[in-house]
């Protein structure tokens, strides 16, 4: 019991929305003011019932919104904390209660011991002074003591690999330089519990490792971290249990394993008949990324993709192509002819009578990279027009750890392919040979 | 954000009360910060000046020397006490440079920080606290010029300049309440930073600031004029470094008591605002 570090009871927070924001400008204050003292003879004179009326506020009114409801968690000393969930989850709220910065609506929470947060890197940075002015301008904002920066001083500039420029004006330095500098003050805080926000998706990816190399080594330390992101390969090599927030709502708190796992289950929700009718003879039933077990779509997967349409007249022959989109382009197309297929598609372009058909097209593994997808099906007639198309259908590929090793940054580019490298010795003399003529 | 006191070892933080008092511990705690912010901005301050901190003279002289050219085109008399014009005004400008230093740093200090305020905690009332330091760096630069053009134009110090601390404890008061009201006001309403330039050139003419009172205010006014914080403590300037009458006891405990009405009221207005400041500002 006495392990417990960090007691979240009920925490709740609600934002306003629109109008019912308090005045930003003093115009509108005065204008809400005598707007106010005008409705004071009208309320003198109306009934009880109604000025209590205007005084309860509706329990749902529209205007307002609730980032986070009824949160309830412990973490015990040494813990490490993931917070994973979609992008409007409430993750960013749930730290901002706890680093302090934002006030909950209702519940609390409790802490023992010293808390630094890492909302960002290069916090209070000012452009104008040097790297050296920076770090102890930073560390101080970040709540290390005058005496603390000293005594660190040099770690901080080696881990930043900045010394040469310490007395340049930080708005000369390269971003990447300003990020290094940054990560390295944040990593020298010795706070018993370590708040850090996503701050792992900057940097060059030499960089990054050393990020992870050191909060490895500050959890292992003893110390208490929470930390949000949306790597699930840095929360499931670093977390040893991680809380999954879903509309503001706590779905799953404990261990990491089973949060991912609950976290793939809220992508598994249905989806909906994209199915559009171009013709009459076919009708598309529905369109989907298929799941077979309670897991997670990563970049190891194959990933086998559904067609479900009924043919309603005899001796029909069609073809079906498909479209991957990503981030607005298109990614590539294929179409199931013989050619263009491992195995050939037995009803390609043959007769089809009345009945449901299932087409699959599985892409295959190590191929796509981690991130959004969209999806297209298209059917087209003997000679080659659309007869019938999907919509975009979504499909979320999640990182898996598989091809990274020990690199944990961002991994660039569309696709991820698996690809076949080797390097092997040649003799010298053939070398030169080869390479100097 | 409230503590409540510590049960089994915890920090509790919750929605807090309305109305709160200054968490003095608190705020010493973070004491540093507030020299870590003054320290900043005295850096920037003079970063590409040709001249730096001797601004901090040219200021107050520059101004006194449009005073005293317009007072003689006027042939106005704007002082009764027989000192030269020179060091009776500069006795009045250096503190109101002060106070206007701070009051113009401190309006914005919140929202020129809110890229701090919305990633780190810390009592928010450290940048109106670390906005006074700057304005004091000047004040004592500019004081030794007092010091050193006093013997030049024959005005002997004052045996009452060892209440000078004491004085100046009470304009840094003033300053700090005005400073406390402003700023949590402009996080709200930006419109304050355009008022307050208004604000202040106003205030410099209805403060004992290029004039000495005794010899604009009429007798029978002075209880009104006395209700403007400044008033008091700029003659209290003028009594204790160049030995002029103290001002009335009537008049000084309006002013004492209006700066301490203010203090408290900005102490309780800004707690009160602070929890909004990261949501709104």
């Amino acid at each position: 019991m006495s392990d417990v570090v960090i007691r979240v009871e009920g925490l709740g927070k609600k934002f306003k929305l629109g109008t019912s924001e308090p005045y930003y400008r003093l115009s509108e204050a005065i204008v809400g003011l005598a707007r106010h003292a005008a409705a004071f003879p009208k309320r003198l004179f109306s009934s009880s019932t109604s000025s209590d009326a205007s005084n309860n506020i509706p329990a749902h009114a529209p205007n307002e919104f609730w980032a986070l409801k009824d949160i309830n968690f412990e973490v015990k000393r040494g813990d490490v904390v993931g917070i994973i969930g979609r992008n409007g989850a409430g993750k960013s709220t749930l730290l901002k209660i706890l680093s302090q910065i934002t006030e909950p609506t209702e519940g609390r929470f409790g802490i023992k011991g010293r808390v630094a947060s890492l909302l960002e890197v290069g916090t209070g940075f000012h452009p104008e002074l040097t790297g050296r002015e920076n770090i102890f301008l930073s560390g101080s904002i970040l709540g290390m003591s005058k005496f603390e920066i000293k005594r660190k001083f040099d770690e901080i500039t080696n881990f930043a690999g900045t010394d040469k420029f310490l007395d340049t004006p930080v708005k000369r330095y390269s971003s990447g330089m300003q990020v290094r500098l940054g990560f390295a003050i944040a990593a020298h805080l010795e706070p018993e519990i370590l708040i850090v926000d996503e701050v792992l998706a900057v940097g060059d990816a030499e960089f990054q490792k050393k990020c992870v190399g050191k909060m490895g080594e500050v959890s292992k330390s003893g110390r208490t971290i929470l930390f949000v992101s949306h790597n699930l390969a840095a929360v499931r090599s670093m977390c040893n249990k991680s809380l999954l927030l879903q509309n503001g709502i706590a779905r799953f708190f404990g261990d990491t394993d089973h949060c991912l796992k609950e976290y793939s289950n809220s992508f598994r929700q249905p989806i909906q008949n994209h199915a559009a009718h171009l013709g009459s003879q076919i009708h598309i039933l529905n369109a989907y990324v298929d799941l077979p077990d309670e897991r997670l779509l990563t970049t190891d997967d194959r990933v086998t993709l559904k067609l479900v349409y009924r043919v309603s007249q005899p001796q029909i022959t069609i073809s079906i192509g498909l479209a991957v989109y990503r981030e607005g382009e298109l990614l590539f197309s294929s179409v199931n002819r013989p050619g263009a297929s491992e195995t050939p598609d037995p009803f390609y372009k043959i007769p089809m009578d009345p009945c449901v058909y299932i087409c699959d097209c599985t892409l295959p593994g190590y191929f796509l990279n981690d991130g959004d997808y969209f999806i297209t099906f298209r059917i087209y007639d003997n000679s080659n027009n659309t007869i019938a198309e999907t919509s975009g259908i979504q499909l979320t590929i999640h990182d898996s750890a598989t091809m990274r090793d020990d690199y944990l940054g961002i991994w660039q580019g569309m696709i991820r392919p698996q690809l076949s490298w080797n390097t092997y010795r040649q003799d010298h003399t053939l070398a030169e040979n080869n390479y100097e003529t | 954000m409230s503590s409540n006191t510590a049960e089994d070892g915890f920090r509790y933080y919750g929605p807090r009360p309305n109305w709160q008092w200054v968490d003095v511990a608190e705020l010493w705690r973070f004491r540093e910060l507030i020299w870590t912010f003054a320290q900043r901005d005295l850096k920037i301050r003079y970063r590409q000046t040709a001249v730096g901190a001797v601004w901090a003279i040219l200021q107050p002289l520059l101004t006194m020397a449009i005073f005293a050219v317009l007072f003689g085109l006027l042939t106005a008399k704007p002082t009764s006490s027989g000192i030269p014009y020179a060091i009776t005004c500069l006795c009045g400008l250096i503190p109101w440079k002060l106070f206007e230093g701070t009051i113009t740093a401190s309006t914005t200090s919140l929202v020129q920080n809110q890229n701090i305020l919305q990633k780190v905690y810390f009592p928010k009332m450290i940048l109106p606290l670390a906005s006074l330091i700057p304005p004091l760096v000047d004040f004592a630069i500019a004081f030794c010029l007092l010091l050193v053009l006093m013997p030049f134009f024959g005005v002997a110090y004052s045996i009452k300049m060892l209440a000078l601390p004491l004085v100046l404890i009470g304009l840094l008061a003033v300053s700090l309440a005005v400073s406390l009201w402003l700023s949590a006001l402009n996080a709200i309403y930006r419109d304050v930073q355009f008022i307050v330039p208004f604000m202040l050139q106003i205030g410099m003419f209805i403060s004992p600031v290029v004039y000495e009172m005794n010899a604009i205010i009429p007798e029978k006014w002075r209880w009104l004029y006395s209700l403007n914080p400044m008033a008091g403590v700029l003659e209290l300037f003028r009594w204790s470094i160049l030995g002029l009458p103290a001002p009335s006891f009537s008049s000084l405990a309006i002013s004492l008591s209006g700066t301490l009405l203010l203090l408290l009221g900005g102490m309780f207005y800004f707690r009160r605002m602070e929890r909004f400041f990261s949501d709104r500002i």
